[in-house]
């Protein structure tokens, strides 16, 4: 076949001016066209249908709760009371604990193994890297049960009550297993999407914008931080949206350490429960039309959390980089 | 090029027998309860190997999801360890039958530090811990019923199960037998709204928090608990005595609930009478539609059944599943000729 095509190549007359379809379809030009615009457009439609599909198997709760699902607390599959508010809190405020521990971290890291490392020790180190970020997230639950939990327990909580005690966040018994848990593990999983793409965006970054800062008279880490870094913005931000949709939705690593309670509390050590834990849980035991198409919905729920957040996060970008332009 | 043509021809011949096989073989698709699937898959291998024409594929999806596939017409039989409401029994197209085919068993199991014996739960300790109004271990309900023993000042920390599951089911059916409380604000269900406590997903989820979290009390499956060799308490029966659940307990409930089963088999056997029934036991169940049109599958399924009930039920104490009462196995042996 490819020799085929190759000799085909060879006898073909070279042509100037616009070349037929027939032509193009033969050189390959259409159909690459057509085949990438199919595959471009089979993302869109499995996406609607996503969409759809959600929107179909909810009906009964959406009819039944309306927008009161999103604002009540109670999820009672006796007495076909359900509400979403305790879950949608549950992932939001895991998802925002584990990007404020993952963000700085892995920037962190990312800078030293792009600007400061050797490069021989930076691309080993990349290497692993990546390969955590292949590590299935019921490992990261065994570890989260075994090696967290006791640590949140023994020595994290009685820290953080003895020093930050006063803060409503720190308060209250500790089980080992709860928010704050369940945000450090989600942290230790999205650390290497951060890195790893942190670190490619700023090595792509031009030499000669180090090198002119350089010029300019700036230390080495006046020109990371102030000229490579901002340039890199842009893909830093990606890799931050790439781990926080990661965490909001990671199923198995949290219900394993999260504590699976779907109450709203103040402090981080109690437990709580997030939407696709919920789901993962009940589904599959889950009868009734209403029961059904309550997780249903909170999948829709889950789904249009991480459009607005991607939104909001686009809308971010736009913003600095006008801000980055006017101070220019 | 011979080489490819007595591969391609002995893999057209392969294909050919494989369809010829088929023809012969009844394949049988069920789905359904998570906790008899040990069981379920050993009686099925067994009889596969009795009878080689006949193949019984099990997917162990979940109660509610064998239930679901069932009303679907997606499986020919289901399986479930709650039986299915009326509601669901008015959604089938085609009458189901209810078979029980083993029992099982919850137990408590706790982590309190300084104490190494069996402790003795009566009903209302249980309901009170698991309603939260009951929050120390040395509290007056949980002391009185173990005299000598040096309990904790310390909080108690309520376990359960976070996933749907036929052990929650069996728990809170005992619950809200024996307090009125918990009926009214809880009930039961394969997932409940707990008043209290953290929950854990299955069985090894539970037993996992127990077992790290100090001063904690959870239930899981007597088998599971046999299998892990963990130990676990008594509890307190309807007629008052401390049991500590084993086998012959788990069906001497059965007998003892057996005199009043109802003819579709759908009866909760928690809380049975008898001295030595364990009182947080159940049935669980297969469901099967009782018209089947294929002749041949209909055959295999009753034949199957009228197995499980002699020969079957001799597998289930390898496997830490009690077997079913005599009065029950004669009632159910006559019930399969309601299939047609």
């Amino acid at each position: 076949m490819a020799s085929a095509l190759s000799t085909m190549d060879r006898a073909a007359p070279i042509r100037s001016g616009p070349r037929s379809f027939l032509r193009r379809l033969a050189d390959g030009d259409q159909i690459a066209h057509l085949i990438t615009l199919v595959f471009a457009a089979s993302i869109l439609l499995i996406t609607t249908m996503l969409v759809y599909q959600l929107w179909i198997g909810s009906t009964d709760a959406r009819h039944k709760f309306g927008w009161h699902f999103f604002f009540t607390t109670t999820w009672d599959p006796v007495a076909g009371d359900f509400g979403a508010l305790p879950f949608i809190y549950g992932t939001l405020v895991t998802s925002a604990l584990a990007l404020l521990i993952a963000v700085p971290l892995g920037l962190g890291a990312a800078i030293f193994l792009a600007e400061l490392a050797p490069r021989s020790i930076s691309d080993g180190l990349a290497f692993l890297i990546d390969l955590l970020a292949a590590v299935p997230s019921v490992i990261y639950g065994l570890l989260g049960i075994f090696i967290v939990v006791p640590m949140m327990r023994l020595y994290i909580a009685p820290f953080l009550k003895a020093t930050l005690g006063f803060l409503p966040l720190f308060q209250g018994p500790c089980y080992g297993v709860g928010m704050l848990t369940a945000g450090i593990v989600l942290a230790v999983m999205v650390v290497p999407f951060i890195v790893s793409v942190s670190r490619e965006v700023l090595l792509s970054v031009p030499a000669d914008q180090r090198e002119a800062a350089m010029g300019l008279g700036a230390t080495r880490w006046e020109a990371t931080w102030k000229v490579v870094v901002p340039f890199a913005r842009t893909g830093i931000f990606g890799s931050v949206f790439l781990a926080l949709a990661r965490a909001l939705g990671e199923t198995m690593a949290v219900t394993m350490v999260i504590g699976n309670d779907p109450k709203i509390a103040a402090s981080l050590f109690a437990p709580g429960y997030s939407i696709a834990a919920v789901i993962a849980n009940e589904f599959s035991e889950a009868t009734g039309n209403l029961y059904v198409h309550s997780l249903v919905e909170l999948g829709l729920v889950l789904f249009l959390l991480t459009f607005i957040l991607n939104g909001v996060a686009r809308l971010l970008i736009v913003a600095t980089e006008q801000k980055g332009m006017s101070q220019a | 090029m011979n080489k490819r043509f007595a591969l391609a021809a002995a893999l057209v011949s392969l294909v050919a027998a494989g369809a010829l096989f088929a023809e012969n073989t009844i394949l049988i698709n069920a789905a359904g309860a998570t906790f008899p699937y040990p069981i379920y898959s050993k009686w099925f291998d067994v009889y596969h190997t009795k009878f080689p024409n006949i193949q019984i594929n099990y997917a162990s999806v979940g109660s509610g999801a064998g239930i679901s596939q069932l009303l679907n017409g997606t499986v020919d039989f289901g399986a479930s360890d709650g039986p299915m409401t009326d509601e669901q029994l008015a959604q089938a197209k085609i009458k189901v039958l209810h078979f029980p085919t083993v029992l099982g068993a919850d137990v408590p199991t706790y982590n309190v530090p300084g104490v190494s014996t069996d402790l003795n739960f009566t009903q209302k300790a249980l309901a009170g811990i698991y309603l939260g109004t009951i929050t120390k271990w040395n509290d007056a309900e949980i002391a009185n019923a173990n005299k000598g023993v040096n309990l904790p000042s310390s909080d108690v920390v309520v376990v359960h199960r976070s996933d749907g599951s036929g052990t929650t089911y069996i728990w809170t059916d005992f619950l809200s037998k024996v307090s009125p409380d918990w009926a009214a604000k809880v009930g039961k269900k394969t997932s409940v709204n707990w008043p209290v406590g953290l929950g854990g997903k299955g069985n090894e989820g539970v037993s996992g928090l127990v077992k790290q979290t100090p001063g904690s009390i959870g239930y899981v499956e007597l088998v599971y608990a046999v299998q892990n060799h963990m130990s676990y308490g008594k509890v307190q029966n309807a007629d008052g005595k401390f049991v500590k659940a084993d086998l012959a307990g788990v069906t001497a409930a059965a007998a003892g609930a057996a005199k009043s089963m109802p003819d579709d088999f759908r009866v909760s056997i928690t809380n049975a009478p008898g001295a030595t029934a364990y009182p947080i036991s159940s049935f669980t169940w297969l469901l099967i539609p009782s018209q089947i049109s294929d002749a041949a599958k209909r055959d295999a399924i009753k034949g199957f059944l009228k197995w499980m009930l002699e020969d079957g039920q001799g597998y289930n104490e390898a496997l830490a599943y009690a077997k079913l009462p005599k009065p029950v196995i004669a009632k159910e042996e006559k019930a399969i000729g309601l299939i047609h």
